[in-house]
């Protein structure tokens, strides 16, 4: 019904995502994130099926659309085969690629994930590589945590991995022309477009906001304003 | 003979799963947190059972934590996993067997969205094509590896050592099991069992000699939430939801807890310490926690293998008090050593979850 709904429409997430939806609330009952904020997938699903773009576009700058946890528990529950967890992904794609991500504080995270998560899979070709990621960043992984950080590579020996080895098995070093071709396959779909948005809106926000940007990574990983917690 | 309630309804879930020949895919998270689990999966595979597993040093990430923390593209992750595909055509395999839940939903998800938009699958063809130059075959199945050992389960009973069975009481273990949002929850036909009465580490624990513990909050999630644990602004969310599971679990007084997906086992392991860390509270006994286990790692222990070639040490909970009940023989002064009982020091241990070995 609006040039940006008619956008958003193309994303197969919605297609799939979003029949009618009858506004029961079921998928509001089951939901981890609406237990633990004041979110509501069943709001999230009619504003999008209203079709009103002025609407949607005060969801896509909004902390809202960052509080789902992709568990998809909403997916086995709806009675219409509706997924929020679907429309949630298709709004914060669209989000990332027109740049309202940076208007809230949970969208700017984005700058986090893409350079660690992101980082990881290009240079390493997997989603987590925990060397060196100790307990400052992440205290509740506890004291053993500590130790196998200390001790990560015979830790890893002793259980029978391959770490940073060539050939196969456990956190093996992954060859360099099969990271060359997911590398190719991030150029040729989108992929490496996605990053260098992420990068430059995050560039402008940081700038705004008057931090370099090592200060606007931290600011964002640790910042939590906590307005909508229950 | 005449199937009633829940067993009428599952066994409209009974998936097809191959019984030899796959193309295992690793999972990110196992490989980092609990590589001993994978190491014990091919140890079963091949050694108790003969099966042929191909694990191929090309293969990557399926990209799915990316995915699901929302900065890739559906386009980029799917050809990554159309790539996963040609590996597997190129050695001749049609049945794939991911290591991670995440890949197995993720996975489903690829095939179904190209089952119902052909046009989508087309897509994948010429970006993989002008990418890598490769093509794929689609997988005639796509199991989890969890699948297998539950198909697997009956012959891996009879070749156990130990059984699910208190040996101070003799009655059967009580074991909660937790499968992980993807597994079913998206597309419960893929799932054995489906979503609702999932039976896939049941139907293991039932065969091993356990007892399954049902609870309110059996099927909610273990907390992960992708973007909600991975940055620490947010992971209240996560801790929130941990704990949620575990005040429903504890007044049913669990011996330990099987899960079938990897980031699981983590956030319901080292949550447990968090909480206590940041409330007092120590699950379980109150002394040491409740053990969580992976479900390659529960069946490592009925099969007898050593608790320390499993992995078992690097849980932040003790899995000791859960050994000892099932009889199971160890070396305490091994646990912390690395290869050939080099000394790799020791951890320091939480103030309020008491280590089981100093
Ligand atoms: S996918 Fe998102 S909206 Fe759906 S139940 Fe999970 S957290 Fe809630
Ligand atoms: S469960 Fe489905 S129909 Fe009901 S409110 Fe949620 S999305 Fe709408």
């Amino acid at each position: 019904m609006g040039a940006l709904y008619d956008e958003l429409a193309k994303d197969i997430h919605l297609q799939e995502g979003l029949n009618a939806c009858i506004n029961c609330g079921t998928c509001t009952a089951i939901c981890p994130a609406a237990g633990f904020y004041n979110y509501d997938p069943r709001q999230i699903a009619d504003i999008v099926q209203q079709q009103d773009d002025k609407q949607i576009e005060e969801l896509l700058k909004s902390e809202t659309i960052w509080y789902c946890g992709e568990c998809m528990s909403c997916k086995t529950r709806c009675p219409r085969n509706n997924t929020p967890g679907q429309i949630i992904i298709a709004l914060r794609s669209y989000a990332q690629e027109h740049g309202y991500f940076t208007q809230s504080e949970k969208g700017r995270q984005q700058i986090y994930l893409k350079r660690t998560v992101g980082q990881w899979i290009l240079d390493h070709g997997y989603c987590l590589y925990l060397e060196g990621v100790g307990t400052d960043n992440h205290p509740e992984q506890g004291t053993i945590w500590d130790w196998r950080q200390d001790n990560w590579t015979e830790t890893m020996d002793r259980l029978g991995a391959n770490y940073q080895k060539a050939g196969a098995g456990a956190m093996r070093k992954i060859p360099e022309e099969a990271l060359e071709e997911v590398r190719k396959i991030f150029e040729v779909t989108g992929g490496m477009e996605r990053f260098r948005k992420i990068e430059e809106y995050s560039a402008q926000k940081a700038s705004e906001m008057g931090l370099e940007d090592e200060e606007y990574v931290k600011e964002v990983y640790t910042t939590n304003s906590s307005q909508d917690n229950k | 003979m005449k199937v009633e309630g829940k067993a009428r309804i599952w066994k409209n879930y009974q998936k097809e799963i191959p019984d030899n020949d796959f193309f295992y895919v690793r999972s990110c998270v196992r490989q980092n947190f609990f590589p001993g689990a994978e190491t014990t999966f091919l140890r079963i595979m091949k050694d108790e059972l003969g099966i042929n597993v191909y694990d191929d040093p090309a293969h990557t990430s399926c990209t799915g934590i990316g995915y699901h923390a929302d900065i890739v593209p559906f386009d980029t992750t799917m050809t990554v996993v159309a790539r996963q595909f040609a590996l597997m055509t190129e050695k001749g395999f049609k049945n794939m067997i991911p290591s991670c839940i995440t890949s197995f939903g993720l996975y489903t998800e690829i095939l179904e969205t190209w089952e119902h938009h052909p046009e989508v699958l087309e897509k994948a063809r010429k970006y993989l094509k002008e990418a890598t130059g490769r093509t794929f075959e689609i997988p005639e199945n796509l199991s989890h590896a969890s699948d297998v050992i539950f198909k697997f389960r009956h012959k891996i009973a009879e070749r156990a050592k130990y059984k699910l069975i208190n040996k101070y009481t003799g009655k059967p273990l009580r074991v909660v099991e937790h499968i992980g949002c993807h597994y079913a929850k998206m597309f419960p036909s893929k799932g054995v069992g489906g979503a609702e009465y999932p039976y896939v580490l049941t139907g293991m624990v039932e065969s091993f000699g356990g007892e399954i513990v049902d609870y309110p909050e059996r099927r909610s999630c273990c907390g992960f939430g992708f973007r909600q644990y991975l940055v620490m602004a947010n992971r209240g969310y996560t801790i929130a939801n941990t704990k949620k599971k575990f005040d429903s679990m504890d007044p049913y007084k669990p011996d330990c807890i099987v899960t079938n997906c990897p980031g699981c086992p983590m956030f319901l392991d080292k949550g447990q310490y968090a909480i206590a860390e940041l409330e007092g509270r120590v699950y379980g006994d109150g002394k040491y926690g409740i053990p969580v286990l992976t479900f390659e790692e529960l069946a490592g222990i009925v099969l007898g293998y050593d608790p320390w070639d499993i992995g078992l040490q690097v849980h932040q909970i003790p899995v000791e008090p859960l050994l000892d009940k099932i009889g199971v023989e160890y070396d305490k002064s091994a646990k912390y050593k690395g290869i050939g009982g080099r000394d790799l020091g020791k951890p320091q241990h939480s103030k309020l979850i008491k280590a089981y070995i100093e």
